[in-house]
Formats: structure tokens, sequence, C-alpha cells
């Protein structure tokens, strides 16, 4: 089964910022992506929910705000409470080091800081999307 | 268990990954649609349209904030245009759709409309029905006016509505130009604005014009979607006009109506996609290109000769 793949775009937590994440969202658009944008403001519930019902294959989180351990921690929880953490996350943002490791460890697949290729990101996005083929039975 | 039973049975999980795998797989979307069929055929399906920016998605959400308030279970369908360069989409309609909790009475969907020639009712009918299925029992298509879309979803449609907004100049030549006799509730959204009275009572003018016989008379219901006022009285209206259908023979000449695009569709799809592989897997329509561009033959005869002739040999396994 050839489709494209739904990737949702979402700015969590309070900054109002989302040049960045309009900017990712028009290079997956671009790459043949189906792209959802959520807009400025989301929670981590949101989000989950969010992502659940679009059927995403990808969660490209945007944080500027700093609080980016406590809520992708929130959202990567929330994915596993409904089996959802085979989904794809990225988190995008000014994050330092450690934290990259940490987000790592949680389950997020990729983390981007600035200065990050647009390129990089989508190439990175359609390998580790691959073999997202899942079985199914109907 | 399957998904569909899981989908019968709650789950908005497995809805969600049905929806996908009747969009892309075939296969899967003929077994999905003939298992879930007979329980289908008890939501109100309410098509939203207009001209871009008018307000579409803050009214649906409000609409949906007035619903759930009215004890109903709810299913939005968000569709965006593709971009036929990299058939990528942006669907950026759940930005002014925040309003709500997302939980089992709610569930909302974006999708690509993958620019093909009817694609509209193509992508929406199927989720239509499993959000159908779901137990859903109101079904709102948010879709873009092109002029084109507004005949497709008012076949898909029991209810279509005209999302306007004052100061939107061309809306009311769109109307004029016919885009009219598909609307059954017409909205003049942001009435906050100036101009708003002044569109209303024009739209309410050719509105008369047009249905001075008929039986339903569309009302034009001024709206602040972004302040929910004004919503109250246009679900009621919803509520009328789908009583009114009931009680008319209407329900069962719109049901047939979209039963005969469905078929039409259906046969269109098949015959596109079936005549196409052949033609490509032959290896003749390289052949054909070379006669056509040599002037051996014009298209038209060629092309049909071949249909004909795969007919006959019952082209297909
Ligand atoms: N003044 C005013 N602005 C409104 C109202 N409702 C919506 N808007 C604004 O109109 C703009 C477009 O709203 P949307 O709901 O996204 O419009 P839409 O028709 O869904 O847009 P597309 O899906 O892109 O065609 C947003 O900036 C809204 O905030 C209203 O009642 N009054
Ligand atoms: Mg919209």
């Amino acid at each position: 089964m050839k489709r494209p793949l739904r990737v949702v775009v979402a700015k969590i937590g309070l900054d109002g910022h989302d040049r960045g994440a309009k900017v990712i969202a028009a290079g997956f658009r671009d790459a043949g992506f189906e792209v959802i944008y959520t807009g400025i403001r989301q929670t981590p519930k949101k989000v989950a929910a969010i992502a659940n019902q679009e059927d995403a294959d990808v969660i490209a989180v945007s944080i500027l705000s700093g609080a980016h351990n406590k809520l992708c921690g929130k959202l990567m929880e929330l994915l596993k409470e409904q089996q959802a953490d085979d989904i794809v996350c990225l988190v995008g943002g000014i994050i330092p080091n450690r934290d990259i490791e940490y987000l790592k460890s949680i389950g997020y697949a990729g983390v981007f800081t600035p200065g990050s290729e647009l390129g990089d990101i989508v190439n990175f996005v359609k390998e580790k999307t691959k073999d997202r083929n899942q079985e199914y039975s109907l | 268990m399957g998904l569909i039973d899981d989908m019968l049975n709650g789950s908005q999980r497995a809805l969600s990954r049905l929806i996908t795998l009747s969009e892309n797989d075939e296969e899967a979307r003929q077994e999905i649609i003939k298992r879930i069929f007979h329980s289908i055929g008890n939501a109100h399906i309410v098509g939203i349209t207009g001209p871009p920016g008018v307000g579409k998605s803050t009214t649906v959400d409000a609409v949906v904030t007035e619903l759930r308030g009215r004890g109903k279970r709810v299913g939005v369908i968000a569709v965006d245009p593709s971009s036929p360069f990299s058939q990528g989409a942006v669907l950026g309609d759940r930005i002014r759709m925040q309003g709500n909790d997302e939980n089992e009475n709610l569930f909302i969907r974006s999708l690509a409309s993958r620019g093909k020639l009817g694609g509209l009712s193509k992508v929406t009918n199927d989720v239509v029905k499993l959000l159908d299925a779901f137990g859903m029992d109101v079904i709102i298509i948010e879709t873009v006016g092109t002029g084109q879309s507004e005949y497709e979803i008012a076949k898909m449609a029991h209810t279509t509505v005209i999302v306007l907004s004052p100061g939107y100049g061309d809306g009311i030549q769109a109307i004029k130009a016919g885009i009219l006799e598909t609307g059954d509730i017409f909205i003049v959204n942001k009435a906050d604005m100036n101009g708003a009275a002044h569109a209303v009572k024009d739209i309410v003018g050719t509105v008369e014009f047009n249905f001075a016989v008929n039986e339903w008379t569309p009302p034009v219901i001024p709206v602040i979607a972004k302040k929910q006022e004004g919503i109250e009285i246009f679900v009621n209206e919803l509520e009328n006009h789908y009583n009114y259908l009931k009680e008319s023979n209407l329900m069962e000449k719109k049901s047939k109506d979209r039963i005969e695009q469905e078929i039409e569709e259906h046969i269109t799809s098949w015959i596109e996609t079936n005549v196409l592989n052949y033609i490509s897997h032959s290896g003749q329509k390289q052949k054909i290109i070379e006669q056509i561009y040599q002037k051996m033959d014009d298209p038209i005869s060629l092309i049909h000769s071949h249909i004909k002739e795969m007919i006959n040999g019952n082209f297909v396994k």
C-alpha cells in the first residue's frame, strides 16, 4: 500500500511563535506529506488526541518555551497509554545537549535544533517511516 | 477481533485506521464498505462550503459546541486541496476547531482532496459511511467552495450550508452564477463587521427570487462564529431542514441521488483504473502516442477502437 504519510505538526506550550513550525509544515508538504497543522498553544493531551484521530505516522513538535522535557514527556506518556507510541516523534527547538539525550531516551526518534536543514529532517523522517505499513486485520 | 468490530465497539483508533485504509487500499476499502453497509443511514449529513477565509472552520467549531450541548455525537470531515505539484498538503482547518475536546463524542478528520476529478466525493464518501457506522448523529463536511465542489457536496449532504461574509463582493456574484440553487441554508458570518446587514439583504433578495415556488425557503442567518452568536438559530434551522426532508419525500430522492452519484463514481474509477492499467502494462501506450504523433490516426477513433477491443476481449481479471 503506497500512500502519502501523515504528519501532525504541533506547537506545544505558551509561546506564540510559529514561523519555524510553518516552515517545517511547508517542507513536509513539498516532500509529498499530508500535514495536519494544529496551530499554536497546544497541550500534550490535545496533540495526542489529534494524532489519534488523524492516524498520524509522524508527530513533529515544536517547543521554544524551554519546558520541553516536561511537555514532551507528558506527550509520550499519553501516546503510550493509547498504544500509539509507534508514531515517529520529533522535537524541534532550542534544546541543550543533555536534554537531547533525555528526549531520545524516552522515545523521540529525532531532536532538531535551530540551523537543522529542512531537507535533512525530511530525509530522516522518510528513513524512519520506511517500514510503516503495519499489518492489519479487518 | 479485527478493526471493524473494534470500531463498531467504539474504538476511535480503529476508526482512524479504517479511514486511512479505505483511502489508500482498494481491497480493504471494498471489505470495509461491505461489512459496515448495514449499520449506516442514521446520521444527518451536513455540508458546509463557501469561499476561502469566510470562517467555515470557526463556524463548524461553534456548531459542534452547540450540538454537543444538545447531547449529539458529532463527526467532522475537513477537506483541503492537495498541491498539484508535490501531492502533499497542509491541512489547517483544525487551527480554528479548538473549542471542543476530542473525546468519544467528537471525531475530527482532515482529508486532502488529492486533486482528482470529483475528488471531493471520492475521498469523503467512505469517511462519511465510517463515521455513520461509528454512531455519529451529525456528520459535518467542510470544504472550500470552488464553484464545482458546491455541487458535489450538495449531492452528498442532506443539508448544504453556504457560508459568506460581508465584504466578500464576489460571493454574491458566485451565488448569482448558480451556486445559489445548492444552498439549503445561508450563513453570513463575521456579522460584527461592516456591511453584514447589506449582505444579508442582498442574499435574501436573491434567494426569494430563486426559491419562490419551493416549500423550503433557505434561511439567511447572520452569525458571529467567533462569539458563538447566531449559532443556536443556525442549529435549529439545521434540524428544521432535516425534519422537512424526512416529512416530505425529498429524503428518499436525496438518498437515491446520492446512490446514483456513487454508482457513476465507482464505474468511472473502475474503468479508469483498469483501462489505464491495461494500456500501460500491455506496452500499448507508447505505440498509441506514436501513432497519434505521426498523425496515422486521430486520438478519439484510436482510443475508442482500443477500448472496444479490450471490452470484447474481457480484458480484466
Ligand atoms: N470578525 C470576525 N472574524 C471571524 C469570525 N469568524 C471567523 N473569523 C476569522 O476569519 C478568519 C478565517 O477563519 P476560518 O474559520 O479559518 O475560515 P475558513 O473559511 O475555514 O478558511 P479556509 O478553510 O482557509 O477557507 C480567521 O482569522 C478567523 O478568526 C467572526 O465571526 N468575526
Ligand atoms: Mg477552514
